[in-house]
């Protein structure tokens, strides 16, 4: 029997009239019929939101939540339906899996993200905020050695509107919890899962209900989510960063354009970097945003393309439970079919080739255990005009280009992440100080490495709470 | 629909081609397309489903024809108004009136009187709060309200503004709008005794973010303009009002009339089904592919509206919106034909299965 979802009013499940029933990739009975908010009743909700429930809980209170929470989400049966509809953790790798496309595999790496976000909450503020006095952030007021330091919340509420594709990423607003901000999430639409469950085991460890909220929604009610919570995170296409791009009280992430850099220092040994490349263009599916999908050297592109071709050639669709499955399945065919299609149409414009397409002996687009998959590719581009030179899909997909590394900085446009794989001092220095990338990794760091006390995609703490100036003096009374 | 309701219908079918196909009272269109066509309209149309013989009505008729081409021989000579259709953006569908507004309210008022009379007691003032200009409703509501022996007050809201700042992404001057609609209308439900409002649900939800609008003073809502969901009934009768006034949602157009729900029950799951002002006005749910044919009860469908009135005739139009057929409201007051259920607009669910990318 399907389970019925339903939304969190900051807390308060409430059973809509409204229902998305959330279908297995492989067919058969609705997994789930989630509830869906209108959004006048999500507006209502935010007009009547409150901080304040927060505010009996210091940040060593709030560590100790998320830790517990951590084990809860790992391990527990957790509520997410009506009061007699659970979901064990096996369930939920189950679930998310066949809504998702991620095999088990991936859907269990996500889950130690996850659980390691929870469990090192404290050390992850504290790369956040720079390690202040949490008094600042408990109160408002602390200090740093003698200075005087004061921080204000910007919002009553940090609102998430979230992917269906990649779970992982919840792991990006989960410091707004111990931060002391209530979180309004708008879930994907086939992936109520893993927001819910985060909750769920949020309330189980002691974290206040009324400062969760969970509404799926559509457009509109996640254009309310976005607009009406005084900051918000989004997660869309090039068309929604757009949509948003001039509002700053919402940071949008979309397409990455990660990049890896070879340095010409190293570029003769550039088959013992073989390993960080394909790690950056391969790990979590290639899905996330900070999967490379540009390699650029300044020397050797065909034989480097061909070598990564020959590797990413034995990644092959397996199915969702084998061990070894690497690839994700695209749980609507359509955008399999558009993605293939679309790479293969900017194929005929020429200055690139697919190298992988000789590699692998078969078609880009496959199908195992009846669902759809794209197999890794890697374009080699002799024109860096040509369009696959610096896109971006949902799959291992990295173009190979070459260029003087004078050229590089100035080519290299928006970059989520870039790793410069060099130990060359002026190399490195060029790409410290160009303004395109976002996190630099100097050495051989793949780009979907993520380290925790590092800001992604901006720092969420700056993001929530503003400096101000403070000084506080007893006042003399009666003398 | 029941045995007198259908024959009462192919009974106003031959009343009204007799009138639309006359030389002294035809509407200069249908005997132009009479003459063209060759068909003895007359004698070969006897009932409903004789209309088939007639061309399906296409909107850009309304929009391209001059108004000259629509006044009936038999309204020659006497005052009418000009009405066009809510949202549009650029040249809007355009149809004459001189009477059918009144008819399709004073029915209305009936109808009030039969299922919610305490909700919009006679002698009370309303609050219209939506748009007026060239629309049939700002004149309608005010009838409504006149016949039911009260007044009427205005907030105007422009949709056409509405849509084209949309367009534009400019949702921050929408916003800054609907506070001054908004703003106003809570002034006046301040200062007047207002009983009855009508409202789009959009705009009565933003009343109700600014202001409890069972305690200003409210009973009855009639509620249209836009599509609504059984779960945006529910909120707006549990939340916004708080269960202490009655909502009445309606399907309308320039083009119809106004097709009144049968009552909405939070025991029926605010399940939500209109039923046009036969025989003035017949919907039907079509097979979207070939609209010839109706589908089954409860299967989705496009509505076709057909209007028959000597004002105005308008032969199975393929609206832009899709329904669920339902049954008829049978009993007393109810209305003896098939109803159309949960209206939305045709592309509404491929706009929700869009999926977002990461």
């Amino acid at each position: 029997m399907a389970i019925t979802v339903p939304l969190l009013r900051m807390g308060k499940p409430y059973e809509s009239l409204a229902t998305a029933d959330v279908i297995s990739a492989h067919g058969g009975e609705p997994l789930a019929m989630v509830s869906q908010a209108n959004p006048g009743l999500i507006r209502r909700d935010l007009g009547q939101l409150q901080r304040s429930v927060l505010q009996a809980f210091s940040l060593a209170n709030l560590f100790d939540i998320c830790r517990q929470a951590a084990v809860h989400f790992r391990e527990d049966n957790l509520p997410i339906g009506n009061e007699s509809q659970g979901q064990s953790p096996r369930q939920y790798i189950e679930m998310l899996s066949a809504t998702s496309g991620l095999p088990h595999t991936l859907c269990h790496s996500n889950v130690n993200k996850i659980c390691y976000v929870l469990s090192n909450m404290a050390q992850i503020v504290d790369g956040l905020t720079r390690g202040i006095d949490h008094r600042a952030i408990e109160a408002g007021m602390g200090t740093k050695g003698d200075i005087p330091l004061g921080y204000l919340p910007t919002t009553d509420a940090l609102g998430v509107v979230l992917p269906s594709n990649s779970p992982g990423v919840n792991s990006i607003w989960l410091p707004a919890i111990a931060l002391k901000i209530p979180v309004v999430i708008k879930p994907g639409r086939d992936e109520p899962w893993t927001p819910l469950r985060i909750i769920r085991a949020l309330i189980a460890a002691g974290y206040p209900s009324q400062a969760l909220g969970y509404y799926p929604t559509d457009h509109e009610g996640a254009d309310v989510i976005a607009t009406m919570c005084g900051r918000s995170i989004l997660f869309g296409d090039d068309l929604t960063m757009a949509r948003y791009a001039e509002n700053s009280d919402i940071q949008v992430h979309g397409a990455g354009h990660s990049k890896c850099i070879l340095g010409p220092d190293v570029i003769d040994h550039w088959g013992e970097f073989l390993d960080v490349l394909e790690s950056s263009i391969t790990d979590n599916g290639g899905r996330s945003c900070i999967n490379a999908s540009c390699i650029i050297v300044s020397r050797h592109a065909d034989k480097i393309a061909d070598g990564l071709a020959r590797r990413l050639a034995h990644i092959q669709p397996r199915s969702a439970d084998d061990s070894r499955a690497q690839l994700a399945a695209f749980t609507n065919a359509k955008i399999a079919d558009t993605i293939d299609r679309s790479i293969d149409r900017c194929l005929e414009t020429s200055g690139a080739t697919d190298v992988t397409a000789l590699a692998r002996r078969s078609a880009r687009k496959v199908c195992c255990d009846n669902l759809n998959y794209l197999q890794p590719t890697i374009i080699r581009c002799h024109s860096l005009d040509h369009p696959l030179a610096n896109t971006e899909y949902m799959f291992p997909f990295a173009s190979v280009v070459e260029m003087p590394i004078e050229k590089m900085t100035q080519w290299i446009g928006p970059t989520l992440v870039a790793t410069v794989v060099t130990n060359d001092k002026p190399v490195a220095d060029r790409f410290l100080h160009c303004p395109h990338i976002d996190r630099l990794n100097i050495g051989a760091i793949p780009t979907s490495h993520v380290d925790w006390n590092q800001p992604h995609e901006g720092n969420l703490f700056d993001f929530l709470y503003r400096r101000r100036a403070i000084r506080h003096q007893m006042v003399s009374i009666g003398t | 629909m029941s045995d007198e309701a259908s024959d009462i219908l192919d009974e106003h079918v031959r009343q009204i081609i007799a009138w639309h196909f006359s030389p002294d009272t035809g509407t200069p269109f249908w005997l132009e397309w009479a003459r063209q066509s060759k068909l003895d309209v007359v004698s070969e149309i006897n009932c409903f489903s004789d209309l088939k013989k007639l061309p399906r009505f296409e909107d850009v008729w309304l929009r391209k024809l001059g108004h000259d081409k629509w006044i009936p021989h038999g309204y020659r000579g006497q005052p009418f108004k000009v009405f066009e259709t809510g949202g549009t953006t650029g040249m809007p569908k355009q149809r004459l009136s001189w009477e059918d507004h009144l008819v399709d309210y004073t029915e209305f008022s009936r109808m009030l009187d039969d299922h919610y009379a305490d909700a919009f007691p006679h002698g009370s003032n309303w609050l219209m709060l939506g748009p007026t200009g060239p629309r049939r409703l700002r004149l309608s509501i005010e009838h409504l309200a006149n016949i039911r022996g009260g007044a009427c007050y205005f907030i105007d809201l422009d949709p056409r503004w509405v849509k084209s700042e949309l367009s534009q992404r400019r949702s921050g001057q929408v916003k800054q709008y609907m506070n001054h609609v908004i703003d106003q209308a809570a002034q006046l439900l301040c200062h007047r005794n207002i009983a009855c409002l009508f409202s789009t649900p959009r705009l009565l939800e933003a009343l109700g973010e600014k202001i409890n609008v069972s305690d200003s003073g409210i009973k009855g809502v009639f509620c249209g303009g836009t599509s609504m969901t059984p779960q945006v009934i529910r909120f707006l009768v549990e939340e916004i009002l708080g269960n202490r006034a009655a909502l009445v949602p309606t399907y309308g157009n320039t083009l119809m009339g106004l097709a009144v729900a049968k009552p909405v029950a939070a025991e029926a799951d605010y399940a939500l089904t209109y039923y046009a002002p036969q025989p003035r006005a017949v919907l039907r749910v079509v097979d979207t592919e070939n609209p010839d044919h109706t589908v089954r009860y409860d299967q989705w469908g496009r509505i076709e509206l057909t209007t028959l009135t000597r004002e105005f005739l308008m032969p199975r139009f393929l609206e832009r919106d899709e329904a669920v057929r339902r049954h008829p409201w049978m009993g007393e007051s109810g209305c003896p034909w098939d109803g159309v259920g949960e209206v939305r607009p045709l592309d509404a669910q491929q706009q929700m299965t869009v999926e977002g990318v990461y």
